[in-house]
């Protein structure tokens, strides 16, 4: 009574025909990641050691290890995080949980699209023309790390509104009908209750922040200094531009440091991506709502 | 009376704390609207003297010669307009029908641990920095195109193309992905019980009612792929020229920014011609997302 008739088995087929095709597709995506870590791993490896990550480079960059860029890229990141996330999270706070559905709350939204959308190489102008020319920061770690604040922004926005909505409104309702301010409520009930989903957004923008070369080439991130960088106004080496330098400025350079600094590179940003990922995956196991 | 509307205002500390709380997070909520104009206003500002001055439109958009450090300096940025369209172009073929088979895949085929595991390799994707994707391209891509290919030089738009692919891959699949899974599962219900396989239901129903989502998912690809800079920088060869094939080296506005803004001075010509490209990028850019918006909103609005 229920065997296939032709057209069924047509269809059938149709079907897992286009399974197929397109699980083929989803391979041709993924697969190459995997190609391009283990190849890095493969060429980059022999050359990461305590000493590779500890010692400055020496000799042109032919020898020696990245150090002072290590170091540069967290300043960077740090500075970075302390300008970007009091303002996402405020603006994330504005539009989750004040903004009313009006023009001004549209234009804010396209707004934080289009800064995500902005070519990283116009945020490195607007860099150039505001932080370092027009207030005078010159080209140092404050500079820089405003850029990348500005341009990182939406990552904190995003997330942390993401967090704040997911917070049930009955817990917001119930606190209000205690007699409590909006503010009261936000402190005591909507960020403890969001705090660990915003922390994923803060890390994941650890994650973009770090990688990126185009926005500090010209704001704050420079080739070779032999001094760790003191204050936000010096300038400073970066584990990004610094890869960038040796594998298109430098040369001679053996092809196992190129990998190498690769290597850490795409290790920090991975590391700090698959913390956040893990950190989500935990945090929907534990929700008790 | 009186006593008693003193005695009803609650205007205590918590009252005023929330009053300023409420200022500073209205700060931070216009605070994207205040950066994207300042965008805008800084990058005109700085290239607002050589539009007004040297620029030459017709020659800005019709020469190929973009000779800004030569004793005569031309600003023609046909190539440059060229090179990012075709390696965006190229980009877009290989990329826009895989990223949106993957997110089929992964939306409509794809179940429990597969699922996830695919959303986390995409993420994953998404994370690898651009000057990273750059250096693959220089180090792997370049010797690899030179072999298979038996040409002199692999840094070129097939170079910059499949790299940047890549690259725009993961914001085209999660954008579309998110659309298919917005289109309300009854249609699906509906479709298979009458009779429909599962890839008819996507076919005749799932595809049709997230058209416009799908359609933003590719234009803020082109977008990302656009507005790319490492990246081509270093996998595209950076020679200003024509490309007659894939094979040719090109030179895109993003990377030209990037590659000459270390060499200008202040407010010279050339630093103002490099803020024009800039501006150039900014609209176009902002059009794009602009329309993504529009064609997203259409769909919410149905």
């Amino acid at each position: 009574m229920f065997d296939a008739t032709a057209l069924n088995r047509r269809s059938y087929r149709a079907q897992g025909i286009a399974k197929a095709v397109f699980c083929l597709m989803t391979v041709a995506l993924v697969v190459p990641v995997l190609l391009i870590i283990g190849t890095l791993i493969y060429k980059g490896g022999p050359a990461i050691s305590w000493e590779f990550l500890f010692t400055p480079p020496r000799n042109g960059m032919t020898e020696g290890g990245v150090f002072p860029a290590l170091v540069g890229t967290i300043w960077l990141v740090v500075v970075a995080l302390l300008a970007s996330v009091p303002v996402g999270v405020a603006a994330a706070l504005y539009l989750s949980e004040y903004a009313p559905d009006n023009l001004l709350t549209r234009t804010i939204n396209l707004a934080i699209i289009n800064l995500a959308g902005v070519p990283s190489i116009v945020h490195a102008l607007f860099g150039v023309g505001a932080f370092v020319h027009f207030f005078r920061f010159g080209t140092s770690i404050l500079a820089a790390s405003l850029t990348l604040a500005v341009m990182t922004l939406p990552v904190v926005i995003v997330a942390t509104r993401e967090a704040l909505q997911a917070v049930p409104q009955a817990f917001r309702e119930a606190c209000w009908n205690m007699g409590a301010t909006r503010w009261q409520t936000i402190r005591k009930v909507v960020l403890p209750n969001s705090i660990s989903g915003i922390l994923t957004g803060v890390i994941l923008e650890v994650s973009r922040t770090s990688g990126e070369t185009a926005p500090i080439m010209f704001t704050g991130a420079t080739a070779f200094i032999v001094f760790l960088p003191e204050s936000v106004f010096d300038q400073t080496m970066a584990m990004s531009y610094h890869l960038y330098y040796i594998a298109t400025q430098q040369t001679g350079v053996p092809e196992e440091i190129t990998f190498g600094v690769a290597l850490v590179l795409i290790g920090i940003v991975l590391l700090m991506n698959a913390i956040s990922i893990g950190f989500r995956v935990y945090l929907r196991g534990l929700k008790k709502w | 009376m009186a006593a008693t509307a003193a005695a009803m205002d609650r205007r205590d500390l918590a009252w005023y704390t929330d009053r300023a709380a409420r200022v500073l997070v209205f700060i931070g909520g216009i605070s994207a609207v205040v950066f994207i104009l300042g965008i805008f206003v800084f990058v005109t500002k700085e290239g607002l003297d050589f539009v007004f001055g040297a620029l030459n439109l017709r020659e800005f958009f019709t020469s190929i010669e973009w000779r800004p450090t030569s004793n005569n300096p031309t600003y023609g940025a046909l190539a440059l307009i060229v090179g990012t369209a075709s390696v965006t172009g190229f980009a877009m073929l290989c990329s826009v029908p895989l990223s949106l088979g993957a997110a089929l895949f992964i939306a409509e085929f794809a179940t429990g641990k597969t699922r996830e595991t695919l959303k986390i390799l995409v993420e994953m994707l998404a994370a690898i920095p651009s000057v990273v994707w750059g250096f693959v391209g220089m180090s792997i891509m370049h010797p690899l195109i030179i072999r298979i290919f038996d040409v002199p030089l692999g840094l070129g738009v097939l170079n910059a193309g499949l790299i940047l692919g890549l690259m725009a891959a993961p914001i085209m699949t999660t954008i579309a992905e998110d659309a298919l899974k917005a289109v309300p599962d009854t249609y699906r219900e509906a479709a298979e019980a009458l009779g429909a396989t599962r890839w008819e239901v996507i076919l005749k129903v799932v595809i049709p009612a997230s058209k416009n989502g799908l359609l933003a998912a590719v234009l803020l690809g082109v977008g990302r792929g656009f507005g790319e800079t490492m990246a081509v920088l270093m996998a595209s060869g950076h020679a200003i020229n024509l490309p007659t094939s894939v094979f040719d080296s090109v030179r895109a506005l993003t990377a030209t920014i990037a590659s000459e803004l270390g060499d200008t001075v202040y407010g010279s010509d050339h630093y103002g011609a490099l803020f024009t490209l800039g501006i150039l990028l900014f609209l176009v850019t902002f059009v794009i997302n602009l329309t993504a918006d529009v064609v997203v909103r259409g769909i919410r609005k149905k």
